[in-house]
């Protein structure tokens, strides 16, 4: 074999911002040819919202599922984080600081414990995660029945509706989120180990890397990526919302964009810049049907749609290097 | 026995090692000397793999010591065998597909500047350790993945030296490669032992010993035969001390000359992946019996036959007429059956009842509304008949003795009166009075006018059972003998050492 026919490892661009680009010039020129317009104002501040919120659970995700592993108990957190905000600052600008230092403790708690189950307890992750979300699920749905607290003024003004241009504080939070994700993967020793226990434990147990410690830090990143979603929700909606977690789908909704951006399932494969590319995509499908007043369901089976074949994609062309 | 070289690296004093109570290494001595190669053969089940494992941190042995670098050792894993200086390359290969050479070398140790990985470091590096062992065409980015299998031997062979490896173990490291791939791998052992890195060289393959080896240990039933000077023996000489043991158990008679009907199947220079040119007759009422080394193809020509990695290239008839065997479906419907080798992965619902497991195959091939009552009563006529001893045809097969097992399986196949049957390996794990009550079925399936094909590690089995032998080597048909060959042929046939016929 001549060195030649090697190329190096570095990635093309992934697939997921094809389609991207695809979706939103077909989508301009549909809702073009609806007498709309995708990409005013508001339409595209109101696109890279969504992205936000979702792209932050994403980015978290994204390091789990790198690992092998998976998270369901997302949601749960994000609500439970918009609570725990929203009460410690109830309306104090004085309490910023100290609200959001809580929710991330909290939420790297809820990580330690999803963290450890599938460690140490060698508890399937799809099964760990659940449990630890539906018990968070009783303690929501026992102490709330609607929104509580009340978001600082001043968090609600930065985070929430202050933007550069078009471009939302909040989406450039998520921008510095994968920024410190992506390096964490391709920089330090941790996100080598995270990519190499998701490829193969026995592999990276055998080079001396210590896969329980390099889960447990992936998971507890995951929930304060949540949390850190969560602190972005109650600034946007001005208090603690005990189910917007669930209602936004933020579990499910995370993996597919996971997904769609090109990481395996199976772990050990992919990386952040995708995933964010399958937020944007799923966030701009949104919008493109909210501009057509597309039908709710259908939009739904489109969703469907793009998610399975975005996976019956990938699976054709890892099928095709194996061969 | 020669004089070992001074100041061994490697000292190995009584090695002994039992599995569930049964004795797979018995007080084995080794010695490996630094930029030595020293070989270990022996034939399937010697207790090669074990003794490897053993030196590796991979299994504790249950009796004598390890010395290794001057002092003795417990490992109490891989990684701290690793850590000592002993680097393992196994076949199946320790490689994370995804990522660049370099990120595979350092896994686990990634050179850092300043708390964050080096990359650069890591990349000049990983050339340079490339380029030491005279590797100058791979680049360190490359994903491992998309190299060939040589070239994935060469990363693991770096990353053990990153771990600066004083001794490696090589398990058969030629089995994966190409002619003129293992050429390059004769350089890059001839390299290592320039550095003074001793060598355990793992190979069914007499030839690569003879070429690469200062000294060959025989291993025979766990324990050691000999330890030769490569220079002062012969290829014939190390099959006769790998083989030799008593012919004590009772075979059935063999069918005579005139039981043996016309020819079932017949394969005219059939290939795929794993096979090549291969032409083989099996004919009604007799016994075929195949033998080899592991990985020699034995398995890919069943498999193959009953279409489940299909043949790609060549002819097959059966009855005289030509068929395309493509899936196990096709095969069944053929009037095939399969007793796979791997009996609790592929042969066996360990959760389903003894009479569901038996059932299986009927009801996958039948329709599903007819007959069902009568089937049913067959199969349990035949449950009855391969004597299920100490277990209802309700219980979960699991709770069975291999012997068991392997019985409700061969009920299964019977259920559909196939005409040609395969068999690989149909004993193993399988206690004495089970095997021979399978080895008298086995028979008179033959003399019933089934077609049976046979394949065999335990050599007393092949020969006691065989009515004619093919060996096989390297995915072709490396010879046939008749009936009453002998251990040293079949070997001779299995590790290369008389020249084949030429074809």
């Amino acid at each position: 074999m001549s060195a030649l026919s090697l190329l190096p490892a570095r990635r093309s661009v992934p697939g997921v911002f094809v389609a991207l680009t695809l979706t939103l010039a077909i989508g301009w020129l549909v809702v073009l040819l609806d007498g709309g317009q995708l990409f005013n104002q508001s339409t595209t501040v109101s696109l890279l919202h969504v992205a936000a919120g979702l792209g932050l659970v994403a980015v978290g995700q994204t390091l789990v599922i790198l690992g092998g592993s998976l998270d369901l108990s997302v949601a749960y957190v994000i609500s439970l984080s918009t609570l725990v905000a929203a009460e410690t600052m109830n309306g104090s600008d004085g309490a910023v600081l100290p609200a959001i230092g809580l929710v991330l403790v909290v939420s790297a708690g809820v990580g330690l414990l999803n963290g450890l189950l599938v460690t140490r307890f060698r508890v399937n992750a799809f099964i760990a995660t659940l449990g630890v979300g539906l018990l968070l699920k009783g303690y929501l749905d026992n102490g709330y029945d609607g929104p509580a607290g009340t978001t600082a003024p001043s968090l609600v003004q930065a985070l929430g509706y202050q933007r550069v241009g078009p471009v939302p504080v909040s989406f450039l939070l998520l921008i510095a989120v994968t920024a410190a994700a992506w390096f964490a993967l391709s920089r330090t020793r941790f996100g080598h180990h995270l990519v190499a226990v998701g490829g193969d434990p026995e592999v990276a147990r055998l080079s001396g890397v210590r896969n329980d410690r390099v889960l447990v830090t992936a998971h507890v990143l995951c929930s304060m990526c949540a949390g850190l979603a969560g602190i972005y929700l109650a600034s946007r909606l001005g208090s603690g919302a005990p189910r917007v977690g669930t209602e936004g789908l933020y579990d499910l909704e995370s993996i597919a964009a996971v997904v769609i951006g090109g990481t395996a399932l199976a772990g050990g494969r992919g990386g952040v810049i995708g995933t964010v590319g399958g937020v944007v995509l799923l966030a701009s499908i949104d919008a493109i049907f909210n501009q057509l007043e597309v039908d709710a369901f259908f939009k739904q089976v489109i969703r469907g749609v793009i998610i399975i074949a975005a996976v019956a994609v990938y699976a054709r062309r890892a099928m095709r290097k194996a061969a | 026995m020669s004089d070992p070289p001074p100041t061994p690296l490697l000292t190995l004093r009584g090695i002994g090692k039992s599995f569930l109570g049964v004795r797979v290494l018995d007080g084995v001595d080794l010695d490996v000397a630094p930029g030595e190669v020293h070989a270990v053969v022996g034939e399937n089940g010697a207790g090669k793999s074990t003794l490897m494992k053993i030196v590796s941190g991979g299994h504790a042995p249950d009796g004598g010591t390890v010395e290794f670098a001057g002092a003795t050792r417990t490992f109490r894993g891989p990684r701290d065998a690793q850590r000592a200086g002993i680097g393992i390359i196994h076949q199946e290969f320790n490689l994370l597909p995804e990522r660049t050479v370099a990120e595979n070398v350092y896994l686990g140790h990634e050179p850092v500047r300043r708390g964050l990985v080096d990359r650069r470091g890591m990349l000049d590096r990983t050339t340079r350790l490339l380029a030491s062992i005279g590797e100058t065409t791979l680049p360190a980015d490359a994903r491992v993945g998309q190299l060939g299998v040589a070239q994935q031997q060469v990363v693991e062979i770096a990353k053990a030296l990153a771990l600066d490896a004083r001794l490696l173990i090589m398990d058969e490291p030629t089995a994966a490669l190409a002619d003129h791939e293992v050429e390059l791998l004769y350089g890059l052992v001839r390299r290592l032992q320039e550095r003074g890195i001793g060598l355990l060289y793992v190979s069914h393959r007499l030839a690569e010993v003879f070429d690469l080896s200062g000294r060959i240990t025989v291993l025979k039933d766990g324990r050691r035969v000999t330890t030769v000077d490569t220079a002062s023996t012969t290829a014939d000489e190390l099959v006769r001390h790998m083989v030799g043991r008593e012919l004590s158990s009772y075979y059935p008679d063999r069918a005579a000359p005139e039981d043996r009907g016309p020819v079932r199947l017949n394969l005219r220079d059939a290939g795929n992946r794993k096979l090549r040119d291969v032409n083989l007759q099996l004919r009604a009422g007799e016994v075929l019996g195949i033998g080899g080394l592991q990985g020699s193809g034995r398995s890919a020509l069943a498999r193959a036959i009953f279409g489940v990695s299909p043949f790609t290239t060549g002819d097959v008839t059966l009855d005289d007429r030509p068929v395309r065997l493509r899936s196990p479906r096709t095969a069944m419907r053929a009037g095939i059956a399969y007793v796979t080798e791997d009996r609790k992965g592929e042969g066996i619902v360990p959760r389903q009842s003894v009479l569901d497991n038996a059932l299986l195959a009927s009801r996958a091939v039948f329709a599903a509304r007819s007959g069902r009552a009568a089937r049913t009563a067959r199969v349990r006529e035949l449950l009855a008949a391969v004597e299920i001893r100490g277990a209802g045809d309700d219980q979960e097969i699991r709770f069975l003795s291999g012997g068991n097992q392997q019985k409700v399986v061969l009920a299964r196949w019977l259920a559909l009166n196939p005409r040609i049957l395969l068999f690989d390996e149909p004993t193993r794990g399988i206690d004495v009075g089970a095997k021979s009550a399978i080895h008298d079925l086995v028979r008179r399936l033959a003399r019933d006018g089934a077609a049976v094909l046979m394949i065999s590690s335990d050599l007393p089995e092949l020969l006691g059972m065989s009515d004619r032998i093919v060996v096989m080597r390297d995915g072709h048909v490396a010879g046939e003998l008749p009936a009453g060959a002998t251990e040293e042929e079949v070997v001779a046939l299995a590790v290369g050492t008389v020249r084949e016929k030429a074809q």
